[in-house]
C-alpha cells in the first residue's frame, strides 16, 4: 500500500480543522486535511450560517406579514407570501459561497485537502476512503494529527430520525412548512429554529424536559424570551418528557411533570436535545486515548493523551462553540511550529439567535458567587436606550458583573434584539482585564444599542445617566 | 495460507505507547506459537511479544527505536489456513484488528485488563466527587482572604488568583517564556501592561552589569525540553537507585605506574603487531583479579532486602563505556580466566559491540564489580557511582608525570589516581583500603601480576 507522508495530517475540514491546517500552512507546515463532507463542517454547512440565514428570512416575512395588519409605523403590505423553495435556495447559496471561500482559502496556502472518509490506523496513521464501497484507501502518515470531527446530533432512542421526526439538518432545508411542528428540547437550537418555523406559519410546540427553556441561562435573562415566545404564539410545555410517536404515528406522546400523557399531534416532530462528540465509527477507540466523559480529554494545549495527537473543538467537549474550535486550531498549529502557547481565553462569548437574541461572556453573578468571588451586579435596560425605541424592541438589558474589591469586570450578559454584536466588546472588554471605570470613561457613540454597555458599567459605579 | 497480523498490545495502566527495543525475529523466519518476537520498553519495565501463531515472519511494523502506538502493527506472520487478515480489505482491518488484537497477546492482554479497570476505575470516581465537595469550602476560602489581605502585600497576586492580562501581553510573555504569574502588574486591579512585562525583563537583564546591549552578553530565555526515554531513562533509574540505596564511601590512592608503564611499552614494542596494543586497562584487570582473592567481600553482590551478600569466586568485569544514547556497562565474563592480550580483545570487542547497539542482553548483565576510567579526561579526582547491587567500583584517573621525592632526589614518575567507592554497608573503610593498596602493590611492582 502507498502509504502518503506529511507533517501535519487534519481530521475534520470543520471550522477547527480549516483553521488549523490555514495557519500551519502560513507557518510553513506541509499539512494534509481530510474531509468526506462540504469544507465549512457543521458550523457553514448545517449549523451556525444556514440556521442564521433562516432566521433572517423568517424575520423579514415576519414583518412583511405583520405589516399587513395595524402598523403603528404607518407601513401596510398586502398579500405577503413566501416562496420556501427560493427561500433555501438564497440559503444554500451563501452556504456554497463561504464553503468555496473556505476551499480557495486552503488551496491559497498550499494544504493539501484530501476528499474522503479517514478511519484511525495508528497514532500517526489513518486510512481514507471515498466512500463505503471503496475498498482502495489511501494511507496517510503524519508526524502530527489533529482530531477535529467535531459532534452529531443527539437523537431520542425512543424516536428515531425519519418520516417525521427531524434533526435540525433537515429543519433548515424544508421543501414546504409543516402545519403542526412539534419540536422536542428548549435549548438554543430547538428555540431558534421552532421561532423561524413560527414567523413562517407553522403551530410550534416545544416540549422541554426541565422545568424552563434555555435552562443553562438564568432566569433573569431568559424572561424576555419567555415573553416573546408567548407574544409570538410558541405553545411551550415545560417539565415533560417525550415517550415517543403515537400508533398512528401523526402525534407526540409526552407526559407532564404529575405523569399525565397527552398527545400532541405533529406533521413535523424537530429534535434537537443537543449534541455529542463525534466520537464513533472511525476507530478512534484503537488509539486507546482518555476521555471526558464523551469528549476527548486534552490539556491546555489541546493534547490528548497520545503525544503528538491533538484534538480540538466540538470533539473535546463543552463549550461546543465553532470560535472556541478555530482559537484551539489556531493555537495547536503555532504550538507544533515551535511556538508556546497555551489556551488560556479569560472568556469564550456564547451567542443564542432567539427573539430576542441572548448573550453571555464570561461569568455570570451565579458563576461568581460559586468562585467565591464578592461581586457587584448592575443592569441597563433597553426600554431606557434610544436606539433600542426607534428599533421597536425594549425589550431586555445589559448587565454586568464586576469584582467589588477592585471593580475588574468578570461577566457580561445581555438580552435583547441585535445584542449578538454586544459580545465583541463583552469579550474585548475580558480579555483586556478592563475595569467598571474603564468601560465607563469610554465615550459610546449615540445612538446605538452600546451606550448600554456603558451605562450598565455606571450603574454599577452608581452614577447611571439615564435611569 | 493467509496473514495474520499482531498488534501492540494493550499493556495496561494507560500506556498509549512503548518502545520498540528489539527485535528477536527477522523477515523470512519461522516462528513458533509463544516464541519471543520483540521486546518493548513502557516506562515503567520491558515487556516480550509472544507470538500468538506459528508461521513465518512476512513483515515487521518498526525499527529498534522507534515509538509504536498500542493497536498499531507489530508484525506480519504468513500462517497455515486464513489469518486475521482478509484479502484486499486492508482498510477494514480496524473491525478484524479490535477482536484480533485480544487474542494476539496472551499474556499481558488478560492480565492487565482486570488490573487495569479498577485502577483506572476508582481514581475516577474517588476523584469526581472529591474536588468538586472540598472546592467550595477548601479551594476559595484562601483564595478570599488572599483577595481582602494581600492586597498590598510583596508577593504579586494570591496563590491561584490568576494574572490579569491583554491577550497580546500574555502573548509577548509566553513568546518570551515568561509566566505571567511572577510579574508585578502596575495596571488598574493588578492588570499586567506591557510596560510591566518589559520591566519585568530588564530587571532580569539589569543582573549583568555592563554590555547589556553586547549580544555576546545577551540575556537568553530559550528552553529546550528533552524527554528522559529509553536508554537515558534506565540510566537515570539506575543511578538514583544506586545513590539512593547505597551509603558510597569514596577512597583516593595514588599510583606510581612508571614500572608498568616501562613494561607497557616494551610488551607493546616487542608484540603489538602481531598481538595487539595493550592499554593500562588489561593489567588493572589482572591486578583486580588478584586482589579480590583475598578480598572477596568486594567482588560481591548485596540484595539489601534479602539482607545477603554474595561473593563470587568468578570475577565479571564491568566496563562502564560512553555510547552514542549514553553510559552503559558491558561485562568481561570471567576476566580471571583471561591474560593481558585476550583482555585487551574483549575489552575492545565489548566496547564496540556496545557503541553499536549490538550487545546482548547476557554481554550487559551480570557484572560482579566494575572499573570506569574517562582516559585522557580522567582528572584527578572523581567520586564514581556504585553499579547496584554490586558493592565497588574502581575509577581510574588521568596519569600524568609528576615530580616525587625517591630516596631523597626529586624524580619524575608517571602518576595515576585510582579514586573507588565502595558500599560503606558491607565494606568497612579498612577493608576497603587494604583492598586498594592491594591493587596498588600490584601496579607498582607488575612481575607481581604474573609472579605469584
Amino acid at each position: 500500500m502507498d502509504i502518503q507522508h506529511t507533517t501535519l495530517l487534519v481530521i475534520g475540514g470543520g471550522p477547527g480543522g480549516y483553521i488549523t491546517a490555514i495557519r500551519a500552512a502560513q507557518l510553513g507546515i506541509a499539512t494534509t486535511l481530510v474531509e468526506g463532507e462540504q469544507l465549512g463542517g457543521t458550523c457553514l454547512n448545517i449549523g451556525c450560517i444556514p440556521s442564521k440565514a433562516m432566521i433572517h428570512a423568517a424575520e423579514a416575512f415576519h414583518q412583511a406579514h405583520h405589516f399587513m395588519g395595524d402598523s403603528t409605523l404607518g407601513i401596510h403590505v398586502e398579500g405577503a407570501r413566501i416562496d420556501i423553495a427560493q427561500t433555501v435556495r438564497w440559503k444554500d447559496g451563501i452556504v456554497a459561497r463561504l464553503t468555496g471561500g473556505v476551499g480557495a482559502l486552503l488551496k491559497k496556502h498550499g494544504v493539501k485537502v484530501v476528499k474522503g472518509w479517514a478511519t484511525m490506523v495508528d497514532g500517526k496513521t489513518v486510512d481514507v476512503v471515498k466512500d463505503k464501497a471503496d475498498t482502495k484507501p489511501v494511507r496517510i502518515q503524519g508526524e502530527h494529527i489533529v482530531l477535529a470531527t467535531g459532534s452529531v446530533e443527539l437523537g431520542l432512542p425512543g424516536m428515531p430520525f425519519g418520516g417525521r421526526v427531524i434533526s435540525s439538518t433537515q429543519a433548515l432545508s424544508p421543501d414546504s412548512i409543516p402545519k403542526k411542528l412539534v419540536v422536542v428540547g428548549g435549548g438554543y437550537i430547538g428555540l431558534e429554529l421552532g421561532l423561524v418555523y413560527r414567523k413562517l406559519g407553522s403551530d410550534v410546540t416545544v416540549v422541554e424536559a426541565q422545568d424552563r427553556i434555555l435552562p443553562l441561562y438564568d432566569e433573569e435573562l431568559t424572561k424576555p424570551v419567555v415573553a416573546s415566545l408567548r407574544k409570538l404564539g410558541v405553545q411551550v410545555q415545560l417539565g415533560s418528557k417525550v415517550q415517543g410517536l403515537n400508533a398512528a404515528g401523526d402525534a407526540v406522546r409526552v407526559q407532564d411533570a404529575a405523569g399525565r400523557d397527552s398527545e400532541l399531534a405533529a406533521d413535523q416532530v424537530l429534535v434537537a436535545i443537543g449534541r455529542v462528540p463525534h466520537t464513533h465509527g472511525w476507530g478512534l477507540e484503537k488509539l486507546m486515548l482518555a476521555m471526558n466523559g464523551r469528549a476527548i480529554k486534552v490539556d491546555d494545549q489541546c493534547r490528548t493523551s497520545m503525544r503528538n495527537v491533538w484534538a480540538i473543538g466540538d470533539l473535546t467537549g463543552e463549550p461546543m462553540l465553532a470560535h472556541r474550535a478555530m482559537a484551539q486550531g489556531e493555537m495547536v498549529a503555532e504550538i507544533i511550529s515551535g511556538k508556546r502557547r497555551h489556551f488560556a481565553p479569560a472568556a469564550i462569548a456564547a451567542v443564542c439567535f432567539t427573539d430576542p437574541e441572548v448573550v453571555v461572556a464570561g461569568q455570570t453573578p451565579t458563576d461568581a458567587a460559586k468562585a467565591g468571588l464578592d461581586c457587584i451586579t448592575a443592569q441597563f435596560p433597553f426600554a431606557a436606550n434610544g436606539r433600542a425605541m426607534t428599533l421597536e424592541s425594549t425589550d431586555g438589558f445589559v448587565r454586568v458583573v464586576a469584582r467589588r474589591d477592585n471593580h475588574r469586570i468578570v461577566g457580561w450578559q445581555a438580552v435583547g434584539a441585535g445584542v449578538s454584536e454586544l459580545s465583541t466588546a463583552f469579550s474585548h472588554s475580558l480579555e483586556m482585564g478592563a475595569t467598571l471605570e474603564d468601560v465607563a470613561g469610554t465615550i459610546h457613540a449615540h445612538p446605538t444599542l452600546g451606550e448600554a454597555v456603558q451605562e450598565a458599567a455606571l450603574r454599577a459605579l452608581g452614577h447611571a445617566l439615564h435611569i | 495460507m493467509g496473514i495474520h497480523i499482531i498488534k501492540m498490545p494493550d499493556i495496561g495502566e494507560g500506556i498509549a505507547e512503548v518502545e520498540l527495543v528489539a527485535w528477536h525475529v527477522k523477515v523470512g523466519d519461522m516462528v513458533a506459537e509463544d516464541q519471543i518476537l520483540a521486546d518493548v520498553m513502557t516506562d515503567k519495565a520491558t515487556v516480550e511479544i509472544p507470538s500468538s501463531v506459528a508461521g513465518k515472519v512476512m513483515a515487521l511494523g518498526g525499527v529498534v527505536g522507534q515509538v509504536m502506538a498500542v493497536g498499531s502493527e507489530v508484525i506480519r506472520i504468513e500462517v497455515e489456513g486464513a489469518g486475521n487478515l482478509k484479502p484486499g480489505a486492508d482498510s477494514a482491518a480496524p473491525v478484524a484488528a479490535a477482536t484480533a488484537a485480544a487474542p494476539t497477546a496472551p499474556t499481558p492482554a488478560p492480565a492487565a485488563a482486570p488490573a487495569a479497570a479498577p485502577v483506572a476505575g476508582t481514581p475516577a470516581k474517588a476523584a469526581a466527587p472529591a474536588p468538586a465537595a472540598s472546592h467550595g469550602s477548601n479551594g476559595s476560602a484562601p483564595a478570599r482572604n488572599g483577595n481582602g489581605s494581600k492586597a498590598t502585600a510583596a508577593l504579586v497576586r494570591a496563590p491561584g488568583d490568576k494574572p490579569i492580562a491583554s491577550p497580546a501581553v500574555r502573548r509577548q510573555a509566553w513568546d518570551l517564556g515568561v509566566e505571567l504569574q511572577f510579574v508585578p502588574g502596575t495596571g488598574t486591579a493588578g492588570r499586567i501592561t506591557h510596560e510591566d512585562l518589559q520591566a519585568y525583563v530588564a530587571r532580569a537583564a539589569q543582573a549583568q552589569p555592563v554590555g547589556v546591549s553586547d549580544q555576546r552578553y545577551a540575556q537568553r530565555l530559550d528552553e529546550q525540553t528533552i524527554p528522559v526515554i529509553g536508554l537515558r531513562r534506565k540510566i537515570a533509574q539506575k543511578m538514583q537507585e544506586a545513590k539512593r540505596r547505597i551509603p558510597h564511601f569514596t577512597y583516593v590512592e595514588e599510583v606510581d605506574m612508571t614500572e608498568l608503564e616501562a613494561l607497557r611499552v616494551r610488551l607493546n614494542a616487542q608484540h603489538g603487531k602481531e598481538r595487539g596494543r595493550l592499554t593500562v586497562l588489561p593489567f588493572l584487570v589482572r591486578a583486580m583479579v588478584l586482589a579480590v582473592r583475598s578480598h572477596p567481600e568486594v567482588n560481591a553482590r548485596y540484595d539489601d532486602e534479602a539482607a545477603v551478600e554474595t561473593r563470587f569466586g568468578a570475577v565479571h568485569l564491568g566496563i562502564a563505556t560512553q555510547t552514542q544514547g549514553g553510559l552503559m556497562v558491558p561485562v568481561i565474563r570471567h576476566a580471571e580466566t583471561l591474560d593481558l592480550w585476550a583482555c585487551a580483545a574483549e575489552v575492545l570487542r565489548l566496547a564496540e559491540a556496545a557503541r553499536s547497539g549490538k550487545a546482548t542482553r547476557d554481554e550487559l548483565t551480570g557484572s560482579t564489580i566494575t572499573i570506569t576510567s574517562l582516559g585522557a579526561l580522567g582528572g584527578i579526582v572523581s567520586t564514581p557511582v556504585i553499579n547496584h547491587p554490586e558493592v565497588a567500583i574502581i575509577g581510574v584517573n588521568r596519569m600524568v608525570e609528576r615530580p616525587m621525592v625517591r630516596n631523597g632526589a626529586v624524580v619524575a614518575r608517571q602518576m595515576m589516581n585510582l579514586s573507588s567507592s565502595f558500599d560503606h554497608r558491607v565494606v568497612d573503610g579498612m577493608n576497603a583500603a587494604e583492598f586498594v593498596q592491594r591493587i596498588r602493590g600490584y601496579l607498582e611492582c607488575p612481575a607481581t601480576l604474573f609472579v605469584e
